[in-house]
């Protein structure tokens, strides 16, 4: 058996046995660990497919990111795990059946469709970049929807933040609006008065400061 | 030999397995979450493995989009989550019944 088939085998198992570990541990620490090891796993295989730069953005985007800030949630939220213990038997047997019904179809999909004649492409010369070749067709034909996608990033920032900014009662903070409604006459007052002469003791005491 | 229904198989049983997994959580949102991720991410390997075995670039390009909205979707869906523990100290998905639905 080729070095490929074995590493193939291998990653697919830990992917498929951590992804059932993660439905099926009841604790959402451990759920999201496991979900950390099945996204590494599928790293792993997008790099038998030669997708480099996409094993790598999941790898640090998905587990560096988007993981870690589960992990945060799942801490904060202190939740009980008895209640969710007891209910997962009741469910188990429409949810197995859904799973395997669907399953079989997608496979009879995929192994009548002359799909499995397909086999694996020549490997990528070793001048071809894949991170070049996705770039230059990210930034030519797709430069529309990858702007829309940054102004999406930008809608989920400010959603985020809107809904768990709490205002405190005591916080202060400053109003733009009304720092550009100032007038003059609201800062400076001016007070006309007579012209006074220096006396000899503000003469002292500004000496003895200095 | 490997083939493309190899890697297509994966994705499949990988979407089988977040499927199962949304009707077992059913009482906990955060799994529920994770399942829609893990689902996210056999559409990712189904669209990794065409783009690969036809040759043709573009599905690396939407496997790009898919990772953008679900990181979106995850910041916000654990936002919602976060402001919904603070008003009702519990995320038990029985207990919201307040629109009636």
């Amino acid at each position: 058996m080729p070095i490929i088939e074995i590493v193939f085998y291998l990653f697919g198992a830990v992917l498929i046995a951590s992804a059932l570990s993660v439905v099926t541990v009841g604790n959402p620490v451990y759920a999201v660990l496991f979900l950390v090891l099945s996204f590494f796993s599928a790293a792993c295989i997008w790099l038998l497919l030669q997708a480099e730069f996409l094993a790598i953005v999941l790898v640090l985007v998905y587990v560096g990111a988007v993981m870690v800030l589960f992990l945060f949630v799942v801490m904060m939220l202190d939740v009980d795990g008895e209640q969710r213990r007891l209910q997962i038997g009741r469910y188990l047997p429409v949810g197995f059946l859904v799973a395997v019904a669907m399953a079989a179809q997608l496979f009879v999909l995929i192994w009548t469709q002359g799909l499995e004649l397909q086999a694996m492409p020549e490997p990528y010369p070793e001048s071809f970049s894949h991170t070049r070749a996705l770039g230059e067709l990210l930034y030519t034909d797709y430069l529309y929807a990858f702007e829309v996608a940054a102004i999406l990033l930008l809608v989920a920032i400010i959603a985020a933040i809107a809904l768990t900014h709490r205002r405190r009662p005591k916080t202060r903070y400053q109003d733009p609006s009304d720092q550009v409604k100032i007038t003059k006459g609201e800062r400076v007052r001016l007070v006309s008065m007579a012209s006074e002469r220096e006396t000899s003791e503000a003469r002292g005491g500004n000496g003895d400061k200095s | 030999m490997l083939t493309l229904a190899h890697f297509l198989t994966l994705g499949a049983l990988l979407f089988a397995i977040s499927v199962a997994g949304i009707f077992l959580n059913r009482r906990n949102v955060l799994i529920l979450l994770m399942c829609i991720e893990l689902m996210l991410l056999a559409v990712n390997m189904n669209f990794v493995a065409f783009s690969r075995f036809m040759d043709v670039m573009d599905g690396q390009v939407f496997v790009f989009f898919i990772l953008t909205v679900a990181a979106a979707e995850a910041a916000i869906g654990l936002a919602i989550l976060v402001v919904l523990f603070r008003n009702r100290r519990s995320i038990a998905v029985g207990e919201l019944s307040d629109l009636k639905g």
